[in-house]
């Protein structure tokens, strides 16, 4: 069953990260990025991590991508132009990612002793304790402070959002 | 039948579509011309981030792996609020999103 539905979703997951590449407009690629997501916490889900599977679809699925696809909307983004630049990536750029992909599967494929995932597996060795509750109590415990330090990460870059995206044509005819 | 459902998955496979994916947005960061698709390709890098610190979280039963990937799914949604109204001013100065037409600072 984990086999099946690995293969499955990997092969939507990688089908939907080549549409992003292959897709001309911006819309297009911002829905496939979605397949992309979803079917990433569908992995998580078969990794164990139930409430990261949650989060992924809501904050990144959902918050994330809706936040692309009004941008997309709001700028009217149209099909992409031709290049106009240098083409120096085809040269330096491709050969770069493939022996960066190289070098990445060579070690990942030579790592001893990495396990592998049965269907229903999850972190904890204690069989009443969920997911959940194990993320929360370190969470919540251990991690307190970066947790909080988030919050105000979080409403600083909101202030900054506003004060980038503001108009500022207002203010030149205040003098007239 | 029931032997390919009881089969285990190796996290190898897992750690390698991680690569795959991760390569895959590096390609799209640097064969992409519109700036919000270079600004999607960053996040499927992010994802592909997540997915291996997911995996090596299963394989050493540390919950730790998991947190770290809330913080950087905290971190990403801060980024891309501020990331697309970055976006936004650029257009507004420039009335364009091709990388290409952006290049005040370049020398």
């Amino acid at each position: 069953m984990h086999l099946i539905l690995f293969a499955l979703f990997a092969a939507l997951c990688l089908a939907g990260a080549v549409n992003l590449l292959f897709q001309t407009h911006p819309i297009n690629s911002a829905l496939s990025l979605i397949v992309v997501m979803t079917s990433l916490a569908v992995l998580y889900l078969l990794l164990g991590a139930e409430f990261l599977a949650a989060a992924q679809v809501i904050v990144y699925a959902g918050a994330i991508m809706v936040l692309f696809t009004f941008v997309v909307m709001l700028l009217n983004a149209g099909r992409e132009e031709r290049t106009l630049g240098s083409r120096a990536y085809w040269a330096v750029g491709f050969p770069a990612v493939a022996v960066l992909l190289a070098i990445l599967a060579t070690v990942v494929l030579h790592i001893q002793g990495l396990g592998s995932a049965a269907f229903g597996d999850s972190l904890s060795n204690q069989p009443g304790q969920t997911n959940l509750e194990q993320l929360s109590q370190v969470l919540f415990t251990n991690l307190l402070l970066p947790f909080e330090v988030t919050s105000v990460l979080i409403l600083v870059a909101i202030l900054g959002a506003v004060a980038l995206a503001r108009h500022t044509e207002p203010e030149r005819t205040v003098g007239k | 039948m029931t032997h390919i459902l009881q089969q285990e998955v190796p996290l190898a496979l897992y750690l390698l579509l991680s690569a795959v994916l991760f390569s895959l947005g590096i390609v799209g960061f640097l064969i992409k011309r519109n700036l919000i698709t270079v600004f999607m390709s960053i996040e499927l890098m992010l994802n592909a981030v997540n997915l291996s610190f997911v995996v090596f979280s299963h394989q050493w039963h540390a919950v730790k792996g998991q947190i770290f990937v809330f913080f950087v799914m905290m971190v990403a949604a801060a980024e891309a609020a501020v990331g697309l109204a970055i976006i936004i001013a650029v257009f507004r100065a420039r009335a364009t999103l091709a990388v290409d037409r952006i290049d005040l600072m370049k020398l």
